[in-house]
C-alpha cells in the first residue's frame, strides 16, 4: 500500500514497477511509455528510411548510373515505401501522441484495454523484424514498389512474401489500437465531457480508429491472397489462371486510400489544437470541425478508385470516383478555414508549434490542390505515374502528417518529458527544413508536368536542371531533420527541467495534469464543466 | 488477476470489453465480405463453371458441417445462460460440447478435403490446372475462403479450451463471465460466416 501511493507521486518516467530497467519499459501496459515505445521504434525506422530517401536522390543528381543501378534504386524505393507508410505514417500520431494524449486528453487514468495496448505495439515490433527479414533473407530484397501490384508481385524472384506477412501483421496492431480507441472514447470519458465537449484531437482520433478498423482487414485479405498466390497459386489475381489483376488493384486501394485518412486526420486534430492555444482564441466552427472530421472519414472510403483512372474502368465509375474525390477535398477545406479564422484576430503566439502548425497548413494546402489536379479525369490522363504524384504525395503525407507530427512533438514535449527543448535550435531546424522541404518537393511538380515518370533511376537530360535542385534540396531537409532530432533527444536528456503543468496556456485536460504525469495521470478524475478552447 | 504494482486500480467495465469484441467482429466481417466480394465477381464471369463446380463438393459433408455449427452456436449459449445463474457443472458440459463439435467439424473437414486432393483438385494441382479458369478460380475460393473459415474455427477451438480451464479455476463465474460471453460471441460470427458459405460453395447450382 505504501509503495503504491508512493508511486502515485513520482513521474511516470520514473516510477518502479513490478521490472526494472528496460523491462520496466517493454513489459509496461502504461499508455505513456507505450507512447514514448512506439515513438522511439519509429525514431529509429524514421531514420532508416530517410537515409534511403537521400540515397535516392542522390542519385537522381545526374542521369544515368551515378551511385546505384536500376536494381537497387527499385530495392530502396520500395523498401523507403513499406517503412514509411506501414511502420511509420500509418501507425504514426495515433500510435505515439494518440496513445500518451488521448487518455490525458479525456480524463482516463489509461486507455481501455492496456494489456491490448502492449500488445499492439509487440505486434507491431514482431511485424517490423517480419518485414526486415525480406531485406536478408531469398532472392534479393522487394522490387514491387510498396503497392505490390499484380501480377509483378508474384512473378519476381524477389523475397516478397515476408513483406506482404510483415505488412499483414503491421495492420493487425493499427485494428488493435484502433478497437482500443473507440472504446476509450465510448466509454471512459471523465464526467461532464459530453461529446462535444471533447477536443479535436480526440476526435480525430475516434474517426481515424473506425477506418482502422474498417479499412484494414480489406488490406489484410488482400495481402494473403498474394501470399497465397505466390506459394500455393490459388489464381485469384493470376491472368494466367483467369485471375484478375485489376481486382487487386481495387482492394488494395479500397483500403490503402482509406490509410491516407488515417494518416493524415490525427494531424488534423493536432492543428486544431495548436492553432487555438496559440490564437489564444476559441477555435472557429467547433463542430464543423468534427463533422468534417467525421465526413473525411466516411466519404474517404469511396474514392479508391481516383488511383486507377488509368487501369481500365467503365466511364460512369471514372465519373463518379472523380465527383466523390472532389466531394472529400470540401471537408478538408472547412478545416483550413476555420484554422484560418480561428488565427484571425487573435493574439498570436510566435513560438514553435505554432511554426509548425501554420506551416503545415501552407503545405497542406499545395498538396490538397495538387491532389485535385490529380482527381479531375483529363489532367490525370496526363499526370498519372509521374513525379507529380511523388510531388502531391509527399506534400500531403510528409507535409501533412510529418509536419503535424513535429509541430505535435514540440507541443507536448514539456509534459512527455518535463523538461522544456531548445527553443532556438527549434526554429533554426524548422526554417531549415521548411526550405529544404519545399526546394526538394516543389520541382517534382514541373518534372511531372514536364513528363518525367517516377520510379526510374534514370532520366532525359532535358529533366536534369529542376532535379538538381530537388536533390540539393533534399540534402537540406535531412539537415534540417537532423538538427531537429538532435535537438529533441538532447533535450529530453539534458533540457531544462520543469514542472510547469501548463507552459502554453492551453484550455484542454492534460495540461491539468502533472508534467511530467503522474502513473495514473491523477489524484482525482478531473470534471469537465465547459467546451474546451474557452479563451 | 495477477498482482501488478503499475496499475493500483482496477478497472472493470463488461459493457467496454463487449464493445470491443463487437468492433473485432466488424473488422472480421469485413475481411470475409472482400472474399465475399471476389466471389461475386468471379461467380458473375464465370456462370457455368461455377455452377458446375458447386456440383462437385460434397453437400453431404458441408450439410452435416452446418447443422453441427448451427447446433454448437445453442449449446455455447446455453453455455453462457448456465454460467450467469451460477451451474458452474452446466456451463462445462456445454461448453465441452461445443468444443467436441468444433473438433468434429474440422474432422469432417479434413476428410472432405482429402478426398479432393487425393484426386488432385487443389490450388496447383495437376488435375485442376486441366480444367478451365473459372473451374481453377472456383476451387481456389473454395480452398482460401473455407480455409479461411477453419482457421476461424482452430482459434476457437483455442478459446474454448481457455475458457473452459478458467471455469473450472472459478476464475469465470456468475458474476464475471465476459471472457465467456466474448468467446461466445465470436463462435457465433463463425458460425454467420459459415451459413454463408455453405448455399454459396454446396447449394447454389
Amino acid at each position: 500500500m505504501s509503495e503504491s501511493t508512493k508511486s502515485n507521486h513520482t513521474s511516470f518516467l520514473e516510477y518502479k514497477g513490478k521490472y526494472r530497467g528496460i523491462l520496466g519499459w517493454i513489459l509496461s501496459t502504461d499508455h505513456k511509455r507505450i507512447g514514448l515505445l512506439y515513438l522511439y521504434t519509429m525514431l529509429v525506422f524514421f531514420s532508416v528510411a530517410a537515409i534511403l530517401g537521400l540515397l535516392m536522390k542522390i542519385q537522381l543528381i545526374a542521369p544515368g548510373h551515378t551511385i546505384m543501378g536500376p536494381a537497387t534504386y527499385n530495392a530502396m524505393f520500395t523498401m523507403h515505401g513499406i517503412i514509411m507508410i506501414f511502420i511509420i505514417v500509418v501507425p504514426g500520431l495515433p500510435a505515439v501522441f494518440g496513445n500518451f494524449f488521448l487518455p490525458l486528453m479525456i480524463g482516463a487514468k489509461d486507455v481501455a484495454f492496456p494489456k491490448l495496448n502492449l500488445a499492439s505495439w509487440w505486434i507491431y515490433v514482431i511485424g517490423i523484424l517480419i518485414v526486415l527479414t525480406s531485406q536478408f533473407l531469398g532472392d534479393g530484397p522487394p522490387d514491387t514498389g510498396w503497392t505490390f501490384y499484380a501480377p509483378y508481385s508474384f512473378q519476381t524472384p524477389a523475397n516478397i512474401v515476408p513483406a506482404l506477412v510483415g505488412a499483414f501483421v503491421l495492420g493487425f496492431s493499427s485494428i488493435l489500437t484502433g478497437i482500443n480507441f473507440v472504446v476509450t472514447i465510448h466509454r471512459l470519458r471523465t464526467p461532464g465531457m459530453t461529446w462535444f465537449k471533447m477536443p479535436l484531437f480526440p476526435w480525430t482520433l475516434y474517426a481515424t480508429a473506425w477506418i482502422q478498423i474498417l479499412a484494414t482487414p480489406v488490406i489484410g485479405i488482400t495481402l494473403l491472397l498474394t501470399v497465397m498466390e505466390r506459394t500455393l497459386g490459388v489464381g485469384i489475381f493470376d491472368p494466367a489462371l483467369g485471375g484478375d489483376p485489376i481486382l487487386y488493384q481495387h482492394l488494395f486501394w479500397i483500403y490503402s486510400h482509406p490509410a491516407v485518412y488515417i494518416m493524415i486526420l490525427p494531424g488534423l486534430g493536432v492543428i486544431s489544437e495548436i492553432i487555438p492555444v496559440f490564437s489564444r482564441k476559441r477555435i472557429f466552427g467547433y463542430k464543423a470541425i468534427v463533422l468534417s472530421s467525421l465526413a473525411i472519414a466516411f466519404v474517404g472510403y469511396f474514392v479508391w478508385g481516383h488511383h486507377m483512372f488509368t487501369s481500365g474502368m467503365s466511364g460512369r465509375a471514372l465519373f463518379a470516383f472523380s465527383f466523390l474525390t472532389f466531394l472529400v477535398a470540401i471537408p478538408s477545406a472547412v478545416k483550413v478555414f476555420n484554422w484560418v479564422a480561428t488565427m484571425y484576430k487573435g493574439s498570436l503566439i510566435f513560438q514553435t508549434p505554432f511554426f509548425w502548425a501554420v506551416s503545415f497548413i501552407f503545405v497542406f494546402m499545395i498538396g490538397g490542390f495538387s491532389g485535385l489536379t490529380l482527381g479531375s479525369l483529363a489532367t490525370n490522363v496526363h499526370l498519372h505515374d509521374t513525379h507529380f504524384v511523388v510531388a502531391h504525395f509527399h506534400f500531403i503525407v510528409f507535409g501533412g502528417t510529418g509536419f503535424s507530427f513535429l509541430a505535435a512533438i514540440h507541443y507536448w514535449f514539456p509534459k512527455m518529458f518535463g523538461r522544456m527543448f531548445d527553443a532556438s535550435w527549434a526554429n533554426i531546424g524548422w526554417v531549415v527544413f521548411f526550405a529544404g522541404f519545399l526546394t526538394l518537393y516543389l520541382p517534382m511538380f514541373s518534372l511531372g508536368i514536364m513528363g518525367m515518370p517516377r520510379r526510374y533511376y534514370d532520366y532525359l537530360p532535358e529533366f536534369h536542371a529542376a532535379n538538381i535542385l530537388s536533390s540539393l534540396g533534399a540534402m537540406l531537409m535531412i539537415a534540417g531533420a537532423m538538427i531537429i532530432i538532435v535537438n529533441l533527444v538532447r533535450s529530453a536528456r539534458y533540457g531544462k527541467k520543469t514542472n510547469e503543468k501548463n507552459p502554453w496556456g492551453g484550455k484542454t485536460l492534460e495540461w491539468q495534469a502533472d508534467t511530467p504525469p503522474t502513473l495514473e495521470n491523477w489524484e482525482e478524475i478531473p470534471e469537465v464543466t465547459e467546451k474546451p478552447y474557452e479563451y | 488477476m495477477e498482482k501488478n504494482a503499475e496499475h493500483t486500480h482496477v478497472h472493470r467495465d463488461d459493457e467496454g470489453d463487449k464493445l470491443g469484441m463487437w468492433l473485432f467482429i466488424f473488422t472480421e466481417l469485413l475481411l470475409f465480405g472482400m472474399l465475399f466480394l471476389i466471389y461475386a465477381v468471379y461467380r458473375y464471369r464465370n456462370p457455368v463453371a461455377f455452377q458446375l463446380g458447386g456440383e462437385e463438393v460434397d453437400v453431404f459433408i458441408g450439410t452435416l458441417n452446418t447443422v453441427l455449427l448451427l447446433v454448437s452456436s445453442a449449446t455455447v449459449a446455453m453455455s453462457i445462460s448456465a454460467i450467469q445463474k451460477g451451474l458452474k457443472k452446466h456451463a462445462l458440459v456445454f461448453l465441452g460440447i461445443t468444443l467436441l463439435i468444433a473438433l468434429v467439424f474440422l474432422v469432417n473437414k479434413y476428410f472432405e478435403w482429402g478426398a479432393k486432393i487425393e484426386y488432385g483438385f487443389y490450388p496447383g494441382g495437376e488435375a485442376l490446372l486441366e480444367l478451365g479458369h473459372g473451374t481453377i478460380l472456383f476451387f481456389g475460393l473454395y480452398y482460401v475462403m473455407t480455409g479461411i473459415h477453419a482457421l476461424h474455427i482452430l482459434i476457437g477451438i483455442g478459446l474454448f479450451i481457455y475458457v473452459f480451464q478458467q471455469i473450472r479455476a472459478d476464475k469465470i463465474h456468475s458474476t464475471d463471465y465476459i471472457w465467456l460471453e466474448n468467446t461466445g460471441l465470436y463462435w457465433h460470427l463463425v458460425d454467420i460466416i459459415w451459413i454463408f458459405l455453405f448455399p454459396l460453395f454446396y447449394l447454389i447450382h
